[in-house]
């Protein structure tokens, strides 16, 4: 029976959770806010949130210096390949995990989980050295496969979760009715596991878009994606605050808007099976 | 006729052959975000349509930038034709092999007309590594109106004494003018760049002749005892994370009485657009201490080509034009002379126009009174005025200005700093080989 809550403890509760959902989306605003200013505007000490003179010279002054569609371009073909892979390769090694599990599977996971802790420039000069050798700097492919292996195992470990959840029975009448391995995959459990596998991929895609580490390190002027076009807005000698803000608004806005039009997928995929 | 006709004939066939043979590239060069960088890709179309040769830009900030090109470059990666460096890179760079020797430009480029201190320092053995593309010193950017209010009157050279003096009497806590601003954040080119060229003045050098850490003398004490004192009484609050852009933020907006920084600051805090303080600045030589030497640094950032890349005929003639003097006149007449590259060419400052800059004698008086390969009083063994130029320094060098950092912000004291400075500068040298 579900517990009934005081309209008072509610509308605390309501207030904590806008004031805990502002506090989060704060730096986001105040970041929007930033490149409607004049430099001289965000760079006033104490800042002004509103009553400032409001302008589009920084987006003009950005989409004059960049090519911005170039980097969204590579951008959006950098995570959504990098997860399209991933997904490829992830929806058979969770299968078989989830169903067909051995004694070692758990540590199999762990391990998986295990590369996610050594620091990524760690293995800078490694993966650098193998990208020369095999013509990789710099192109999109490179970074998708190696954006597809840092996302690899929390994408089996999702899934793993996913497909635990659906009952082996199903799976098995399915065999008795004469599916194949593939057929079973394919048109049985994949349907069964769309709100997890859509989450995996939402959270994937989201995960690659902001991964910066790789995507600087390993590109130069062709494959170079969003978060390049930042980067090439910071410096330690000059102020151009306005301006970052605006190359960050450029960067995040599909990325956020994916995100708004998603975000029911989202929780549900996400909180899915966590309650029992 | 016949004769001449032939002639004619064969004379365009091979000029033809020749433009064929010199085909146009696309060159990608890695630089850092910065005005007169952002201004030299704005005027790229003017190197293609005398060359042909398109250009692709990687634009990074500065530490992400050094971290990028020295993987590609340690690793030979290939993924650049020209690299933005600073003066510490080069020499180190050089000595590598790693760069290629930029010991053949053309006559019309006129090497020769180079500020001597600005090739010193992109050398190594002699040899030039790579162009200025424009050079700085340090030096004291104060306001006018406040020195006069404070009854004072900035000598061209001070002394760090003055400067003290001078700082408190400008200090007006409730109108939230702070009487100096300095760098006091972490990182070895930004905190730790001035407290070195600083201590330069007081005697303070990082290595005797034998590569030992030198911050257990007295020198080293008497400079960061007087930077914290002066800095305590007449500073901003949270002056510890101070760098560049937030001490120019305070003075643009009127809350600094004096800056001691980066001489290219001077075209910012005299820019009306962005400054409130535009028509109130003055300049003078930065500070020294009565012992020969003063605390300014010396620092270009320079066009260099990594050793192996396959575009170098075009990547020269890139540089040439990017760090030639028709350059200069190029930006000039765009965005007029105080927005010229400054600090790389002799010529720029016998320039009429130029010297009408008000910063530009300054600017080049500071550069002019750095050393790189004499920097401190007592003999040291390596080059640089504000690091050392060697590879481990950058590294060190940041932990050390972390340590003092945690100093000015009060978490330890000035001798727990140095003393933590000495044990960690000499275990990296000890396991670098040094010693």
């Amino acid at each position: 029976m579900a517990r009934s809550i005081a309209p008072r403890r509610k509308a605390i509760n309501t207030l904590l959770a806008w004031s805990v959902g502002f506090l989060i989306f704060f730096p986001i605003l105040w970041t929007i806010l930033t490149s409607f200013k004049t430099e001289a505007a965000a760079i006033a000490n104490p800042p002004v949130f509103i009553g400032f003179d409001w302008t589009l010279e920084n987006y003009q002054a950005v989409m004059e210096r960049s090519n911005y569609s170039r980097f969204l371009w590579n951008s959006i073909v950098i995570a959504g390949g990098s997860t399209v892979l991933g997904i490829l390769i992830a929806i058979p090694a969770a299968w078989s995990m989830a169903f067909v599990p051995s004694k070692r599977t758990k540590d199999i996971l762990l391990w998986m989980l295990s590369t996610k802790m050594l620091p990524a420039v760690g293995v800078l000069y490694p993966i650098y050295l193998l990208f020369i050798k095999f013509g990789m700097l710099d192109t999109k492919i490179g970074l998708m496969i190696v954006l597809m292996l840092i996302n690899l195992p929390i994408i089996v470990w999702m899934l793993y979760t996913y497909f635990k959840e659906i009952p082996g029975e199903i799976l098995e009448a399915a065999r008795m009715d004469g599916a194949t391995l593939r057929e079973e995959v394919i048109y049985i459990l994949t349907p069964m596991a769309i709100p997890g596998i859509a989450s995996t991929l939402l959270l994937n895609v989201i995960l690659a878009w902001n991964e910066a580490f790789w995507t600087l390190n390993l590109t130069a002027a062709k494959a170079a994606p969003l978060t390049a076009f930042i980067a090439s807005y910071s410096s330690p000698e000059g102020l151009f605050y306005a301006k970052l803000s605006a190359a960050s608004t450029m960067a995040i806005a599909p990325i956020l808007i994916l995100g708004w039009f998603s975000q029911k997928q989202l929780v549900s995929g996400l909180t899915f099976g966590a309650v029992k | 006729m016949f004769v001449k006709n032939a002639l004619c004939a064969a004379t365009a066939i091979s000029l033809i052959t020749t433009a064929g043979s010199a085909s146009a590239e696309t060159i990608t060069i890695a630089t850092v975000n910065n005005g007169d960088m952002i201004r030299m890709q704005g005027l790229t179309d003017d190197f293609t349509a005398k060359t042909g040769h398109d250009v692709e830009w990687v634009t990074l900030e500065e530490n992400v930038l050094r971290q990028r090109v020295t993987t590609d470059i340690s690793t030979k990666g290939g993924a650049f034709d020209i690299m933005t460096i600073g003066m510490y890179e080069t020499p180190i760079w050089g000595a590598n092999g790693w760069l290629v020797a930029l010991d053949n430009l053309s006559e019309d480029y006129d090497a020769a007309d180079i500020l001597p201190a600005m090739a010193g320092g992109l050398s190594h053995d002699g040899t030039l590594y790579a162009a200025p593309f424009y050079g700085e010193s340090s030096m004291i950017m104060y306001r006018t109106d406040l020195m006069e209010k404070a009854g004072l009157e900035m000598p061209k050279d001070p002394t760090w004494t003055f400067v003290r003096e001078a700082a408190a009497a400008m200090t007006d806590r409730d109108n939230e003018i702070n009487g100096i601003c300095l760098r006091g954040k972490a990182g070895w080119g930004e905190g730790g760049a001035f407290i070195t060229a600083m201590s330069n003045s007081f005697g303070a050098r990082w290595f005797d002749m034998d590569w030992n850490a030198q911050f257990d003398t007295e020198a080293w004490a008497n400079t960061l005892k007087f930077f914290k004192g002066m800095m305590d009484e007449s500073g901003p609050a949270g002056y510890a994370t101070n760098g560049f852009n937030e001490n120019l933020s305070l003075f643009q907006q009127g809350k600094c009485g004096m800056w001691i920084d980066a001489t290219v600051a001077a075209s910012f805090v005299t820019n009306p657009n962005d400054s409130t303080v535009a028509d109130k600045v003055g300049f003078a030589l930065a500070p020294d201490n009565g012992l020969g030497k003063r605390s300014n640094w010396l620092w270009a950032w320079a066009l260099a080509i990594p050793a192996g890349t396959q575009k170098q005929d075009a990547a020269i003639q890139f540089i040439e034009w990017a760090t030639s003097k028709d350059y200069i006149e190029l930006v000039a007449a765009n965005e007029g002379w105080a927005n010229v590259p400054p600090g790389a060419r002799i010529s720029l400052y016998e320039n009429p126009n130029y010297q009408a800059v008000p910063f530009a004698q300054m600017t080049l008086d500071s550069i002019l009174s750095a050393d790189p390969n004499n920097s401190t009083v007592e003999e040291s063994p390596y080059v640089g005025v504000q690091f050392a130029a060697i590879p481990e320094f950058a590294g060190i060098a940041t932990e050390v200005s972390q340590e003092f950092s945690a100093a000015y912000a009060g978490q330890q004291t000035v001798e727990k700093a140095l003393s933590n400075a000495q044990a960690l500068t000499n275990d990296a040298m000890e396991a670098a080989g040094y010693r």
